[in-house]
């Protein structure tokens, strides 16, 4: 059992911490285990697989435009991108949004998790990253890499500034590929992102501003007079960034990625709605309203099932009764309960079974 | 023992974090705050047919005057192109591309005759064009010192190893430094009108304002500290395939002389894809309502100092207008109206779908 498990799960409790010490997860009593899987378990596994799906997915396209801007560059291995925005792009650009997404996602609250258990089922069926999923990612990442490299290229193609000047020098034309690659990651980041709270705002729109910012300062002056040989790109990004055609293929660019995908996504939905789909949409239109909280005696049992296998244990210490609350016995029947304590996160009971003392 | 280390914790569910009665134990509980128990305030908003559907048609609808505006304008650019290299014998330019030598002293000359059918307006703007030119391999790109073009006098003589083997000539440094310097178009176009008398008129070509106002004023600079460039430049050697050295590119014009000549700073300027045009000259609009080229004959004069052949490359040269959107360019246009018609026919099919198929998500019946 303990090879095939995926976890292992430790109570806490009177029989002692070994348990607890030697497992994934520990807490004090078993009824946290429903929490544990249908609520925890189940984002952590969403989050996980969005956050390695969207990885790979933005390493793809931002790879692939390089391979594809080597078949025009003579197979040189000169990079399309400028070698400042390749070392930021994984560190600083992208960075904060996938954290955000990957710390607070969450398709559907905790009570909508525990009412509907079936939520669970696609983590059991590993649904959500397997190989065709991981091909799937592949083959979007390598469809948005064509339409971020041969939109501009075609767009570009022996075209001039609007003062007939140059724009398809270079540092140009890789500027126009990293600002359409950046806006095309971070619109793919939002659409897979279910849950906005302020702290995901906040670093999609840092991530976006802060690589207009950044790239605005390094090709300014300032930079160009203290390290002329490490910002070659100079000047690029205010004789681009102040022409129409640019921002018309950048506008391009960005709505034939993204509009396939909201496409895709809203004829699944329509046609072959999972359960995840049905209880968003639930979640939306009705109110899962909290039980009143109701504060009953906990009934902590009075006799404990445990066995050590390679010494005697505590067993004479437990069973003498010498640290136990006396209460007044009540008879509690099976099953007094007809709606699912569950449901409403109240302790389950059991039936005592009462002992005759024993001497120690 | 250790069961004496057992605390008594309250394990109601609902219970906010109060310490535990016998205060002899830190409570271990989370705190209930809104961060840490995942409770913060979101927007989750999903794709339904309210905000999908009209977004596809409001692009759709928005994508498609845009994209007929975009190949308007395209369609009213006037622009002429035609290739010098001289690769066929009837071409008036072959006896100069076959008998191209390194070290001519007679510059070959060659003349191409052309019509314009239509006259151009406003301030025409003339290119030369380069195709099968690489000016994006990495090896070229990378050999240039950015710091000697800005003039930095330390550069100037020891300039940097990017720009090996053309960094040396003997044992004096050369200037400008590279292969991109060193492969600087070279051929003289000048351009004829030919009237009705068959009388040749020159065109006027203005050879300021072609380069980016940040490259002329503060990336290339000539080396400071003497306004004489032949003295400044006295310790380095021209380019190894130059004719004249650098501060013999424009004598007439100190504004326009050594590094800071602007087509120098245009071909330094390297060009992304292997068929490229760099501006050359511009022909100034002429006042009142007389066309600036008048449709008639031209002749070309071309000094052909620049040998393309070897790697099969083509010559051209470009007569073009400008407009709001740039040069001529058709393809932004088709692609805003295809894109546009797309979008809105997709927008048609979603919202039969969404007809079609709608009650499944209203439907209660989620299997148990």
């Amino acid at each position: 059992m303990i090879k095939v498990a995926h976890i292992g799960v430790g109570i806490s409790g009177q029989e002692g911490m070994q348990a607890v010490l030697s497992s994934d997860f520990s807490f004090a009593q078993f009824r946290y285990l429903q929490r544990l899987l249908l609520v925890h378990g189940r984002w952590s596994y969403i989050r996980m697989c969005k956050f390695l799906g969207y990885f790979f997915y933005k390493n793809f396209t931002f790879t692939l435009v390089q391979f594809w801007y080597a078949f025009f560059c003579g197979f040189s291995a000169q990079t399309v991108y400028e070698d400042w925005f390749i070392t930021f792009y994984n560190m600083v650009y992208t960075a904060l949004p996938v954290l955000g997404m990957c710390l607070f996602d969450q398709d559907v609250n905790d009570r909508w998790s525990l009412y509907h258990p079936q939520l669970y089922a696609p983590g059991q069926k590993n649904q959500y990253f397997n190989k065709k999923a991981f091909v799937s990612y592949l083959i979007h990442g390598c469809y948005c890499s064509l339409i971020i490299f041969f939109i501009p290229w075609a767009s570009m193609n022996d075209a001039v500034r609007n003062d007939g000047k140059d724009i398809v020098s270079h540092p140009s034309f890789a500027f126009l590929l990293q600002t359409c690659l950046l806006i095309v990651v971070h619109t793919q980041l939002s659409l897979d992102t279910y849950y906005w709270t302020a702290v995901n705002h906040f670093f999609v729109w840092l991530s976006t501003i802060g690589y207009f910012a950044i790239s605005v300062t390094m090709y300014s002056n300032g930079m160009f007079y203290v390290f002329p040989s490490s910002f070659p790109l100079f000047g690029a990004a205010r004789n681009t960034l102040n022409q129409p055609n640019v921002w018309l293929t950048i506008f391009l660019t960005f709505l034939l990625c993204i509009l396939p995908v909201v496409a895709f996504r809203f004829i699944f939905i329509q046609l072959r709605p999972t359960i995840n789909d049905k209880v968003r949409y639930k979640m939306r239109t009705e109110e899962l309203t909290a039980p009143a909280p109701r504060r009953l005696l906990r009934r902590r049992s009075t006799r404990s099932g445990y066995a050590f296998s390679h010494s005697q244990g505590y067993g004479d210490l437990v069973t003498s009764r010498k640290f136990l609350i006396k209460r007044p016995l009540k008879m509690t029947a099976l099953f007094t309960q007809t709606d699912s304590s569950i449901f409403q996160n109240q302790p389950q009971h059991y039936r005592t079974i009462a002992e005759e003392p024993q001497s120690p | 023992m250790m069961a004496s280390s057992y605390n008594a914790k309250e394990e109601d569910g609902h219970h906010s974090g109060a310490s535990s009665g016998t205060g002899l134990s830190k409570n271990k509980k989370p705190d209930n705050t809104a961060f840490k128990q995942q409770r913060l305030p979101a927007w989750q908003p999903i794709l339904t047919a309210g905000s999908v559907l009209p977004a596809f048609f409001v692009i759709g609808l928005i994508f498609i005057p845009i994209g007929i505006g975009l190949y308007v304008t395209s369609n009213n650019i006037k622009e002429f192109e035609i290739d010098y290299t001289g690769v066929s014998s009837d071409s008036p330019c072959y006896n100069c591309a076959k008998n191209f030598t390194w070290n001519t002293t007679e510059p070959c000359v060659c003349t191409v005759n052309f019509t314009l059918l239509q006259p151009f307006e406003s301030n025409v703007f003339m290119y030369y064009g380069l195709s099968n030119f690489y000016q994006n391999h990495r090896r070229y790109v990378k050999s240039r010192d950015d710091r000697q073009l800005n003039g930095d006098l330390s550069a100037l003589t020891d300039p940097s190893k990017e720009c090996e083997p053309y960094r040396k000539s003997g044992d004096v440094s050369i200037a400008p430094c590279g292969a991109i310097a060193n492969s600087l178009f070279n051929d003289t176009l000048v351009l004829y009108y030919v009237d009705s008398n068959n009388s040749k008129i020159e065109v006027p070509l203005v050879k300021k304002g072609i380069a980016w106002w940040t490259d002329k004023h503060v990336k290339f600079r000539n080396p400071a500290g003497n306004s004489n460039l032949t003295l400044a430049f006295r310790d380095t050697a021209k380019p190894v395939n130059w004719a004249k050295p650098v501060y013999e590119l424009d004598p007439s014009d100190p504004d326009n002389n050594g590094f800071i000549n602007e087509d120098f700073i245009v071909w330094m300027r390297t060009a992304a894809l292997p068929t490229f045009r760099k501006l050359y000259r511009i022909i100034q609009k002429k006042s009142g309502t007389t066309p600036t080229l008048p449709n008639g004959n031209y002749m070309l004069n071309i000094t052909y100092n620049y040998p393309v052949l070897s790697f099969d490359g083509r010559k051209r040269m470009i007569l073009s207008t400008i407009s709001w959107m740039g040069g001529k360019n058709p393809f932004l246009g088709i692609a805003y109206i295809t894109v546009g018609s797309i979008c809105f026919f997709l927008g048609v099919v979603l919202l039969i779908i969404h007809h079609k198929y709608d009650n499944r998500n209203t439907s209660a019946d989620i299997p148990s």
